[in-house]
């Protein structure tokens, strides 16, 4: 009798494997673009993660609901990396075979960095928006990456320059203390040689203080914050991180006024469980927030009203979500525009799309179309430059909600220029690889 | 009915001490070594071999010198992490700083690396025994966490912590493909695996064991407690920095101290446990389990067409796991080794009984 479970059971698994290598060997022709979305929808990094994953679900749902990238529509898959390095990789390599992948959105800077060796052999875009390798911006040297909008270092010289402006001119900062409590990984420690040098530049005090990751754990860095009182506190944080810490920062007693976060630290989920203890509390803001914007408008009307919606109806327009609708626009913008080049109508190859993310032109007249009037800066991309415009805002939280927008900032090209230049030489040194040349460009 | 020896007789003490001395399982090895190398590569897709196959293969590798450790020579340890990454950012220093370096040197020497913090944190297990020791080898998860995050040398100056290694060949051979990765992973694990059998046959295998057993009646009999225990520390830790360093350049590429987390000393753990203490083939039972099964459960509903949520995926995953763990180590406590061996002594009576 056991023997025959026994028998059962391994003629059950024998047949699932069988089921589970059936699909590899059937390459169809594509006839939809997919988009993996690598998520996290678990874990210390969910409360984040997900409204961002909402974003991109449901503005790809848009899309298709109103025709399609020029009648393709686009199929989509989720796989859950729950944050960590090993599992994204393996997310990768089950969905980068499917046919007509896209593009792969990390979600991760510890993921981006894994991935960045393997997209060159596997010829498929990686699209990181505000985060990923700061250097990738250099697009001679990574071919495949594009930090669009922006990267650490240039999200850590607008607040050095917000936080200069609010001084009074940036000759104030001399003898400032900034502290920068960032969480322990490689998205943490981005910033710091930009910081490095920007403290060099313009004589202020820089005290690092690492979290732990997740973050749940921060009482002895709030400890040295207090004991060393910097004027300025920038917080790096992400997921259950910044939470905790604009917890801390309350029983500590330091000024939520002076603590500036990075656009990861600066959504509702950061503040939510705070409060109005957190009122006065800065962060960057790549976007815009809240349902105004017509493109949220018709997602509102062409997804949810239909009862299509990916998440919950009333955090569409949260500064995540936009942010993951303006992630999976780009995606399908440049789509359209590859699709200029090689073929109205067709499925893009991951090789196209590459061109199309690296000639990206959005002017204000084409964002308006597509709904984004005001949300976000116009940009454009070229073989040189990945990342297409690096203009933020400093928001603040008022208790109940994200306002009070600053003006908009450039990071100073004079330091970011030469950084990105050396730091990707360093790479294409290590990896023995060669600066594209202008035939490599055009093509 | 296959399965059974009556007619094999084994005329000499050589023929006796073989590693399988039923023809059965030999042919049975063979097939299965023929699978793994000719079969699997032909006939499996990138996919399998990427993202399946090697991390299985190297965790296995990393779960066989745990064994050696925790099931052999009973100590426990909960440092397998800490020796993983030394294993891998020492490899990965040999790799960047010497010119030339040859990857299979690196690699062996990221393991000697490991063997000589291994021994020194297996020195404690000298005074201390049982669960704290396994607190005391923390320490090691602990300290190397915090060197590789804070002194820069070890990640050449990287600024953010993360390091990456590319353009890996052998012999000029380059190890770029799924194929080639697999089958240098594959190669790896063999050897290990061969030489870790046979280490556990010798003499300083039952010394050990005999450590693990008892360890005053071992010194009593004349077993010295410094000696053993510090090879077993040696030995394992070894594998393990050499699995490491595998993990790191062939499997990940690029990684940074998360990867070899205080998770990853449970997680080895938790293979060999479930896997089977003292065998080697549980701990390829055990990475098995814990590598493979999540991954079959996550992608199981889309398989059957039930389209769930991704996060109902993900916590079901985990429910479903925890349970099957539960389920295991109740019906057979020993590990999936004894399992297997119990159902190979049930097929040799098979279809009679007693």
């Amino acid at each position: 009798m056991k023997l025959k479970s026994l028998a059962l059971t391994a003629a059950l698994v024998a047949s699932t494997l069988g089921a589970l290598l059936a699909p590899s060997l059937a390459q169809a022709q594509a006839k939809e673009q997919f988009f993996p979305l690598l998520v996290y929808r678990t874990g210390p990094y969910a409360p984040n993660g997900t409204p961002w994953a909402n974003g991109k679900q449901d503005y790809i749902k848009y899309v298709n609901a109103t025709g399609g990238i020029n009648g393709v529509k686009i199929a989509f898959e989720e796989c859950e990396t729950g944050y960590a390095t090993d599992k994204g990789v393996e997310c990768y390599e089950r969905l980068k075979g499917r046919p007509g992948v896209a593009l792969f959105d990390p979600q991760a800077t510890g993921i981006t960095f894994a991935l960045t060796d393997k997209v060159p052999t596997d010829k498929i875009p990686l699209i990181t928006l505000g985060y990923g390798l700061s250097a990738s911006q250099d697009g001679s040297v990574f071919k495949w990456n594009f930090p669009l909008m922006g990267s650490y270092w240039t999200a850590a010289d607008i607040l050095i320059q917000h936080i200069g402006k609010k001084e009074g001119g940036m000759d104030k900062l001399k003898g400032k203390k900034i502290a920068l409590v960032y969480h322990d990984s490689p998205f943490g420690k981005e910033p710091i040689p930009l910081l490095q040098e920007r403290a060099k530049q313009n004589g202020f005090e820089l005290s690092l203080i690492p979290v732990t990751a997740p973050g749940v754990e921060q009482k002895s860095a709030w400890l040295q914050v207090r004991q060393s009182r910097p004027d300025y506190v920038l917080l790096w944080g992400w997921g259950v991180m910044n939470s905790t810490a604009l917890k801390e920062a309350v029983a500590t007693g330091y000024p939520r006024e002076k603590m500036y976060g990075v656009w990861w630290a600066g959504a509702e989920p950061d503040v939510k469980d705070v409060g109005a203890n957190a009122k006065g509390y800065n962060a960057l803001a790549l976007n815009t927030s809240g349902t105004q914007p017509k493109v949220i408008q018709d997602i509102l009307k062409q997804v949810h009203d239909k009862g299509q919606g990916t998440g919950p109806k009333d955090e569409v327009g949260s500064v995540l979500y936009t942010r993951g609708v303006i992630i999976q626009m780009l995606g399908v913008e440049a789509v359209k525009r590859a699709q200029e080049r090689f073929g109205k109508g067709k499925v893009m190859t991951g090789e196209q799309v590459r061109w199309g993310m690296e000639n990206l032109a959005l002017d204000q007249k084409k964002l308006d179309a597509l709904g984004f009037s005001g949300v976000l800066r116009p940009l454009s991309t070229s073989c040189q430059d990945h990342m297409g415009s690096s203009w933020a805002r400093v928001h603040t939280w008022d208790g109940a909600k994200w306002g009070d927008m600053s003006d908009w900032y450039q990071a100073d090209e004079q330091i970011i220029k030469p950084m990105v230049k050396t730091s990707a030489e360093k790479y294409a040194g290590e990896k023995k690889l060669t600066r594209r040349d202008a035939a490599d460009c055009s093509s | 009915m296959f399965y059974r020896e009556n007619g094999q007789f084994k005329s000499s003490y050589r023929a006796d001490q073989q590693i399988l001395p039923i023809t059965q399982d030999r042919i049975a090895m063979l097939v299965l070594l023929l699978a793994a190398f000719v079969v699997v590569p032909l006939g499996v897709s990138d996919y399998w071999m990427r993202a399946i196959l090697t991390p299985f293969l190297i965790l296995s590798l990393a779960a066989l010198g745990l064994n050696i450790l925790v099931g052999y020579c009973g100590q426990i340890s909960l440092g397998t992490g800490a020796f993983m990454a030394v294993g891998a950012y020492a490899a990965y220093n040999f790799q960047v700083r010497i010119d030339g370096m040859p990857l299979i040197a690196s690699l062996l020497l990221g393991g000697l690396c490991a063997t000589v913090i291994g021994v020194l944190f297996g020195i404690p297990s000298l005074r201390i025994k049982g669960l704290y020791l396994a607190v005391a080898t923390l320490a090691a998860q602990f300290f190397t966490d915090w060197a590789f995050l804070r002194i820069q040398w070890f990640t050449n100056n990287s600024s953010s912590g993360s390091v990456s290694v590319a353009g890996l060949n052998v012999f000029g051979v380059p190890i770029e493909s799924p194929v080639q990765k697999y089958l240098f992973c594959l190669i790896f694990v063999v050897v290990f695996a061969l030489l870790a059998k046979n280490l556990v046959r010798s003499a300083i295998g039952r010394e050990w064991m005999a450590m693990r057993d008892m360890d005053v009646a071992a010194a009593v009999i004349g077993i010295r407690p410094v000696y053993a225990k510090l090879t077993a520390f040696a030995v394992s830790s070894f594998i393990v920095g050499v699995a490491g360093a595998l993990w790191g350049f062939i499997h990940l590429g690029a990684w940074e101290p998360a990867a070899f987390s205080i998770d990853r000393s449970f997680q080895l753990l938790f293979m060999v446990i479930i896997g089977g203490l003292g065998s080697i083939m549980g701990s390829f039972f055990g990475a098995a389990f814990i590598v493979l099964l999540p991954l079959f459960l996550n992608q199981l509903p889309g398989w059957l067409g039930f389209s769930i949520s991704t996060a109902l995926a993900s916590h079901l995953e985990t429910m479903i796991f925890g349970a099957l763990i539960v389920f295991f180590l109740i019906v057979e406590p020993h590990g999936l080794a004894r399992l297997w061996s119990t159902a190979k002594e049930k097929l040799r009576l098979w279809p009679f009984p007693h």
